[in-house]
């Protein structure tokens, strides 16, 4: 359905070149969710944004079944926003405070002229609302009036309204707390089911990842380092950073504890990066070659690729 | 945690209001300006301009006050109320029409400086900062000196000669609206820049602009009395404050009065419009409470 | 006089039914609710609850810090080592703050001047509680900092130099730096990367270790919690809603809302098991419900949870819960948790 091929984005800064995504590459098949992990500033965020062309990427191939929406015009682009969709991490700046929930949520099927009808497209508004969950009443009140749950609601319902098949989450639930997050993750999941979407799931939190996403990217400074079915990447993780990460994870049990990997070292800058592994600088088996070469992704059969010399 | 407050069914021009309403200055503020916009509104039915405010009458020259003239006589036999009463016209109608150009274009101006960042930007601004570093008051001479000493043209350079101060504002609010995620938000539903800077940014820097508006207002009616007071501006027998205060200079020894109540006017409008906008300022910005 | 406000007890700090309230515009925000809590010397205590149920009220509280206006306590005591904080004046307060109790918040920045190098900042601090010259201090200052794992090569360095992560140790170095009997960190990790946030809970579990400073773990991440903490009190609306120890409470919970919070959490070792999710919202703080403020959001709720406040059940010394499905105080033969 989605397929990203060499993908870069670089920022340039006073520094010189920010290297915030570097030669990504992955696909996705359609009704599956790609989980994208990894920690700030591991360009996450600005994949995500670069495969809706929210900001221009530097290279690469996007290509949405079939066309490569880097060469879109912008009134194709604007069409084809109807099928691609973002859901934003951040309640409380991703809706405008001065639109009611019902303009909010109206908004998108007026900019794309999908239902002319006003009164038919109040009416699939309260459809929409019911379907992600919030009440008839609070239609007309103003977003600052909700707390952020609702307006994470509220965020999906407007998202939904241009009837997408594809929809970025960029961290739709690190601002909420645990029994509301659990609550959105539910309602995302339901709705994938419902309406056969397809989701890219960016997050930080490893445990709501290997619970919502069937595969997994991890990224680190810019980079995909390892990519691999949920179940496998937790089970057989082959980057060392994967392995550090998955064993940072606070476990909320006092059962089944792991042995802590405690990262040491320096993050390496991603601001015109040295011809070397990034993660070299803190891994605890770089050699002479990681700290030389930059190693690329490699397939290892079973959708299981990874981008280290020392785990092939 | 946070205490957060809560304002129920209410937009945030609401919040705004709430908040304004509980300070008492920023109120007086509000009244004082009401009560002379109704005073210039109805300054017709308070005293005829010709028959009053403009007739001379030698016989009655330089009175003081009294119940006939609470204000006393001018040196040419007006009655100073009257002409106090129909100055607030020329003030205020000024006043807003310069603000309004100020504003309009102002807005436009820094918006796109703004939202498009980049050379736009650095040409705009760098233009900004030039006008900034001439002083309004000396702008706006330079302007009236070229095209005459109308009510019109005052207004035009006065709103002129204050864009630049808009284009600030405006610019800098609109850099913090673009980065927020509603902006995004809209892009990614496909809105078009046009779309996005008139329904999603500038409502959103409405309240640093209102603040702006009420601030430079006061800026330009005191430029107003200025210019006449420098005699560039409006020309007897106009009843304007800062010509009466002109005006009155010859008779500061024995006819204090002559001075006092125009002077008094300007002073009272400056600072009620100040005192609306630090109100506005405080109520639109929640972190200061 | 004096005799009277002395308590008897191990507990280096102990909350009684303490109340926090905000007064605003629009109404009291009840933001402490009868809060008890207690923490033995050398102990680590974790104080886990949501957004907006009073976990950081009481923290400041604690501190008395609380701005006030709008905040007022209204009733109450804190025994820190015996001595009711509530009663002492503003100059008593002062000492006793940072010298023996010491704060630390979630976002390093605040508390960091922007203007000094690191090591004067503590050096600083160093100074103001201990009467030592200006040299000696900033020798100890830099082995704070290389004990929470700062060379002393970056000592002279300012706190922008420094990423979030040695941010977040530097102001506990800085904490540390007056020696207190007593550190409150209020989520001291939950602004940091997982990878980094391992490093700094690595390094609170060293110190601990090495000074037995008793500490208040405020944090809505049970996983930080099981890492550090030796006893969990969960809080709900301002209010203890279940306490015992680490395993009391990770192993055999029986308040519905903590048991709540445990399902919410997506299972790492079984990614199908559905969430299930407390459905419903936090209660409004300005008018929270009667009876049992859970009782809108909880499965179990009865007529009597709508009406009365549940009194505390005992299932060992160490543990109890407030909740009414325990009334007979036979906490053992329930059968919540059969599911």
């Amino acid at each position: 359905m989605l397929e990203v091929k060499g993908l870069k984005k670089y920022f340039k800064t006073p520094h010189g070149m920010l290297h915030a995504v570097d030669d990504v590459s992955f696909s996705i098949k359609r009704g599956t969710t790609l989980g994208i992990v990894g920690e700030s500033g591991c360009g996450k965020s600005t994949t995500g944004r670069a495969i809706l062309r929210l900001i221009e990427p530097t290279a690469g191939e996007v290509l949405f079944e079939g066309t490569d929406i880097r060469k879109l015009s912008t009134a194709e682009l604007r069409r084809l926003r109807c099928e691609m969709q973002i859901i934003f991490q951040d309640p409380f700046s991703s809706i405008d405070p001065r639109q009611t929930i019902a303009q909010t949520i109206e908004e998108p099927m007026k900019l794309q002229g999908i239902i002319r009808d006003k009164r038919e497209r109040m009416a699939r508004v309260l459809e929409l609302a019911e379907m992600v969950g919030i009440a008839e009443r609070l239609m007309n009140a103003y977003p600052h009036e909700l707390d952020g749950g609702r307006r994470q609601r509220v965020g999906i319902a407007r998202a939904l309204a241009l009837n997408p098949r594809f929809i970025v989450c960029d961290e739709p639930v690190s601002a909420l707390d645990i029994s509301i997050q659990a609550q959105i993750l539910n309602l995302l999941s339901d709705l994938q089911e419902r309406l056969d979407l397809t989701y890219i799931f960016i997050t930080h939190d490893l445990s709501v990842v290997n619970h919502f996403s069937d595969d997994i990217a991890v990224m680190y400074l810019g980079r995909l380092v390892e990519k691999a079915p949920a179940e496998e990447l937790f089970t057989n993780p082959l980057h060392p950073y994967t392995r550090a990460l998955l064993s940072a994870i606070p476990i909320p049990s006092l059962h089944n504890r792991r042995e802590r990997i405690i990262l040491k070292g320096e993050i390496t800058s991603p601001i015109e990066p040295e011809k070397a592994c990034r993660f070299a600088g803190r891994c605890w088996c770089a050699d002479d070659r990681c700290r030389t070469e930059e190693p690329s992704l490699t397939d290892l059969g079973n959708g299981h690729f990874v981008s280290c010399f020392q785990a092939n | 945690m946070q205490n957060k407050k809560r304002y129920r069914g209410q937009s945030q021009v609401y919040q705004i209001w709430y908040r304004f309403r509980h300070n008492k200055s920023a109120m007086l503020g509000l009244v004082i300006i009401s009560l002379l916009i109704l005073i210039a509104v109805f300054a017709d039915v308070l005293f005829s301009y010709d028959g009053i405010a403009i007739k001379q009458n030698i016989m009655e020259r330089l009175q003081a006050p009294s119940a006939a003239h609470p204000m006393g006589t001018d040196d040419y036999g007006r009655d100073i109320l009257a002409r106090v009463v129909h100055g607030s016209r020329i003030s205020l109608g000024i006043g807003f029409g310069g603000v309004a150009i100020a504003l309009f274009g102002g807005t436009i101006i820094g918006a796109i400086a703004g939202f498009y960042g980049g050379k736009v930007d650095m040409v705009v601004m760098r233009v900004t900062d030039i006008f900034m570093a001439i002083p309004n008051i000396l702008m706006a001479m330079i302007i009236v000196a070229v095209a005459g000493t109308s009510a019109v043209t005052i207004a035009i350079s006065l709103g002129i000669a204050a864009i630049p101060t808009f284009t600030r504002v405006a610019r800098g609010a609109v850099l913090t609206v673009r980065e927020m995620e509603y902006i995004e938000s809209a892009r990614a539903i496909g809105a078009k820049n046009s779309t996005i800077i008139s329904k999603h940014i500038l409502p959103n820097c409405f309240a640093p602009l209102l603040v702006q508006t009420t601030l430079s207002m006061a800026i330009i009616i005191l430029s107003v009395s200025g210019l006449s007071y420098l005699g560039m501006g409006i020309k007897a027998p106009i009843p304007e404050w800062g010509s009466m205060l002109s005006a009155s200079r010859a008779y500061l020894q024995g006819n204090s009065y002559m001075a006092i109540f125009p002077g008094l006017a300007i002073m009272l409008t400056i600072l009620a419009l100040n005192l609306l906008g630090d109100g506005l300022r405080d109520a639109s910005d929640p972190k200061l409470k | 006089m004096r005799e009277k406000e002395m308590l008897q007890t191990d507990n280096i700090l102990e909350i009684r039914d303490l109340f926090v309230e905000y007064r605003t515009f629009d109404g009291t925000v009840k933001a402490v609710n009868g809060l008890d809590l207690s923490l033995k010397a050398g102990m680590t205590l974790g104080l886990v609850g949501e957004t907006g149920a009073g976990k950081t009220t009481a923290g400041l509280a604690v501190m008395q810090l609380i701005q006030q206006p709008p905040g007022i306590i209204r009733g109450g005591s804190i025994y820190f080592n015996g001595e009711n904080l509530l009663k002492k004046s503003d100059r008593q307060m002062r000492a006793v703050r940072g010298s023996r109790i010491s704060m630390i918040f979630q976002d390093p920045m605040t508390s960091l001047n922007p203007v000094h190098s690191v090591q004067d900042q503590i050096a600083e601090v160093i100074g103001e509680h201990e009467k030592i010259k200006k040299s000696e201090a900033v020798i100890k200052a830099q082995e704070l900092l290389e004990m929470v794992g700062i060379p002393a090569a970056r000592s002279k360095e300012y706190p922008h130099q420094f990423s979030g992560g040695m941010k977040q140790r530097v102001v506990i170095a800085m904490a540390l730096a007056a020696n207190p009997n007593l550190l409150i960190a209020d989520e001291p990790t939950t602004a940091l990367d997982v990878t980094i946030q391992a490093q700094v809970l690595e390094m609170i579990k060293e110190l601990r270790r090495k000074y037995s400073t008793a500490m208040l773990i405020i944090t809505h991440d049970l996983g930080v919690v099981a890492e550090v903490c030796d006893a969990v009190s969960v809080i709900y609306a301002g209010h203890i809603v279940e306490h015992g120890t680490l395993e009391d409470v990770f192993d055999h919970n029986l308040h519905p809302y903590t048991q709540g919070l445990f399902d919410s959490l997506p299972n790492l070792q079984d990614r199908k098991v559905k969430l299930k999710p407390i459905k419903g919202l936090m209660p409004d703080p300005t008018d929270l419900p009667k009876g049992c403020v859970f009782h809108p959001r909880c499965k179990y709720s009865m007529p009597i949870c709508e009406t009365e406040k549940p009194a505390r059940a005992h299932r060992t010394d160490g543990h109890y819960v407030e909740c009414h499905l325990y009334d007979g105080g036979d906490v053992k033969k329930s059968k919540v948790r059969t599911t």
